[in-house]
């Protein structure tokens, strides 16, 4: 069953188009991550579902619901605010309780169904604590106890670990999903962290200025990215792109990078001589200190030694700078002069002036 | 440089002192002269060395005005009883009105909100003795002139304007996040007023209440001309310590001290909210 439905989404703001015929279903259970950049009208979007915003056209169906109509506290969805929205004159425990505190009459219940959700989320220590008296994290948690305690069929988070510290976000980026498939309900989750979209989706919506640019599961938009932009978002250290121009030959088409030529897919042939970006996953790139036939002679311009990896930046004779990312521990220490192989299995091609992603099999852009 | 700060501290605690006297002197010297007879007060040269009399206070409480010539009978108790009625009364209403109302703007602005919001504000505008002529034959026609409710209303071209405009901006200072919180938490928009808002804005109301109570209690005008002597407020009242066998200064200033007793209290009581609120509207961003 499907859990959520949006259907040509539509909002203006004073004639500026914030969201442009947005449609999207997400699967009863399943996590959806609407990720973007600011002003991308995710934010929007979670408000339309909830209901303290109106589309302006479209259909919002929640568990086959039209909501249409519906006010935001007759929707049954729970929510978490990205600023926390706590009420700072109450304390932490009326916080979560006044989730629940409308429906659920028996004091009873209702107190273990708070005192659960905070035991979960490790804030019952502090449920007598004012807002102001808590910190970041605590608060987060507070508002997520909040979003949660009442179980409802379907959560939205607004981007909840945003103003949390890196250690924090770290934890809780691994906490989330265990919470979440726990509670079993149908989450939308809005993020700028591609590291968070990867670990909580099972499905992505790339927006931007309000419209879907992709949609997919988390190794789709990874793999497969539709544009260069997508491609530069989802990764760390970001994808190497490079202005390169197709070029045919008796053995297939082909890039040259260096002077030497990397032969890509021969579907490839209708963007011979047109202006193309070569695109190419640090994580793909191999090194070595020995030159092969076709591996491309660069110089080790800086080191970078992450906890878990090390990225390496290489310039190569012709001037290209290259990232290249390496499990930590794994290789010698390189200087001077590196070869570079690179995988022709593993490198995409978008076009330069769209910059969409071309894709070798079905003859024309994707997106 | 530890001398220089020496001097600094001394000539800004004189200063101080200069200004404080300064603003104190009259209600100092009201206060003595309300413990004095009308010829001591006007002996020449004047003296801060008398011997202190409750004559003036008991004249006011009992109502009977002993002057040289004759014993007048003066209402001044029941004067401070009507400001208070008044001001009270006044301050509630425009509260019951006035809150709800700039919730209203603050929140959900339409095409005319902002005319009707700046409309109301533009009462404190005219002139009030040119509203109110004409009002007066109205409220004679309708039976208002020389009423409670009549004056309350009146008063509301004071009080309104004030808290609606105040508190409006401490609602548009309320994140309306925490407000879509409490709805999408199963509570309607009224609930969300009472239990959200209202709180949140709570010094900001404060603040505006007692700013409108301290207008309306010191408005003379409206009840000299609307109200006759049973109605009035110790503003008007006062007139009658101005008798034909001379002015009764030991009287007027009792009556001062007394009449300024109230809001006095209330804004020590208030003071709190008061310095939170209006600076907390004037800081955040």
């Amino acid at each position: 069953m499907s859990g959520l439905d949006l259907r040509g989404i539509v909002k203006r703001y004073k004639g500026d188009t914030v969201l442009d015929d947005v449609n999207i279903s997400v699967q009863t259970g399943e996590t959806l991550v609407l990720f973007g950049p600011s002003g991308a009208g995710k934010t929007v979007l979670l408000r339309m579902i909830a209901g303290v915003i109106d589309p302006d056209e479209g259909q919002i169906i929640v568990h086959g619901r039209d909501m249409q109509g519906v006010d935001p506290e007759d929707r049954g969805v729970g929510m978490a605010f990205q600023n926390f929205a706590l009420y700072p004159h109450m304390t932490a425990y009326r916080n979560i309780a006044s989730s629940i505190e409308v429906t659920e009459k028996s004091k009873q219940k209702l107190d273990d169904a708070v005192q659960g959700v905070a035991r979960l989320l490790k804030i019952d220590q502090v449920l007598d604590h004012a807002p102001r008296a808590l910190s970041n994290g605590q608060k987060q948690r507070t508002a997520l106890a909040r979003a949660l305690v009442g179980s409802p069929s379907l959560l939205l988070l607004d981007d909840p670990l945003r103003n949390v510290d890196a250690k924090l976000r770290f934890e809780m980026r691994i906490e989330l999903p265990a919470l979440l498939a726990r509670q079993g309900t149908t989450v939308v989750y809005v993020t700028q962290d591609y590291k968070e979209a990867m670990a909580l989706a099972d499905q992505i919506v790339v927006l931007n200025t309000g419209r879907i640019q992709q949609s997919g599961t988390p190794a789709d938009v990874y793999l497969t990215p539709a544009n260069t932009e997508i491609a530069q978002q989802f990764g760390d250290p970001a994808i190497n792109l490079l202005d390169v121009t197709p070029q045919q030959d008796d053995h297939g088409v082909y890039v040259s990078l260096s002077d030497k030529k990397l032969y890509i897919d021969s579907a490839f042939g209708p963007w011979c001589n047109t202006p193309c970006v070569l695109g190419i996953r640090p994580e793909t790139l191999r090194l070595s200190t020995v030159a092969s036939a076709a591996s491309i002679p660069a110089s080790v311009e800086a080191v970078t030694p992450l906890n878990e990896k090390t990225v390496t930046l290489l310039r190569t004779a012709g001037g290209r700078e290259l990232l290249v990312s390496r499990p930590a521990g794994t290789d010698e220490d390189l200087s001077g002069q590196v070869f570079i192989e690179v995988s022709n299995e593993s490198v995409m091609l978008f076009d330069k002036r769209t910059g969409s992603r071309l894709d070798a099999h079905q003859q024309e852009a994707v997106a | 440089m530890r001398e220089n700060s020496l001097i600094e501290s001394w000539l800004r605690g004189i200063a101080i002192a200069v200004v404080i006297l300064f603003f104190m002197f009259p209600i100092v010297w009201i206060i003595l002269m309300s413990f004095q007879t009308n010829e001591t007060i006007l002996r020449i040269p004047p003296s801060v060395v008398f011997e202190p009399t409750l004559d003036n206070y008991r004249a006011l409480i009992t109502g009977k005005l002993e002057t040289n010539a004759a014993s007048l009978d003066i209402a001044f108790m029941r004067n401070l009883g009507n400001s208070v009625l008044l001001s009270v009364g006044a301050v509630a209403l425009a509260l019951i009105l006035g809150v709800p109302a700039a919730y209203s703007f603050a929140r959900h602005k339409t095409r005319f909100s902002e005319d009707i919001a700046f409309t109301l504000l533009s009462f404190r505008f005219a002139p009030p003795l040119l509203v109110l002529l004409p009002l007066t034959i109205y409220f004679q026609k309708l039976g208002l002139s020389d009423t409670y409710f009549g004056l309350i209303w009146v008063y509301q071209l004071i009080c309104l304007p004030l808290i609606l405009w105040i508190v409006r901006g401490y609602f548009e200072d309320i994140s309306e996040d925490v407000e879509y919180a409490y709805r999408i938490g199963g509570h309607s928009w009224f609930s969300t007023f009472r239990k959200i808002a209202v709180p949140l804005a709570g010094p900001g109301i404060a603040a505006a209440g007692l700013l409108a109570f301290i207008f309306a209690w010191n408005n003379f005008i409206f009840a000299l001309v609307l109200a006759s002597a049973d109605k009035q407020p110790v503003t008007v009242g006062a007139l009658a310590f101005v008798t034909a066998s001379g002015i009764q200064y030991g009287q007027i200033a009792a009556a001062i001290v007394l009449s300024i007793t109230p809001t006095l209290l209330l804004a020590l009581y208030a003071q709190k909210y008061l310095v939170e609120g209006l600076s907390l509207g004037a800081v955040k961003g």
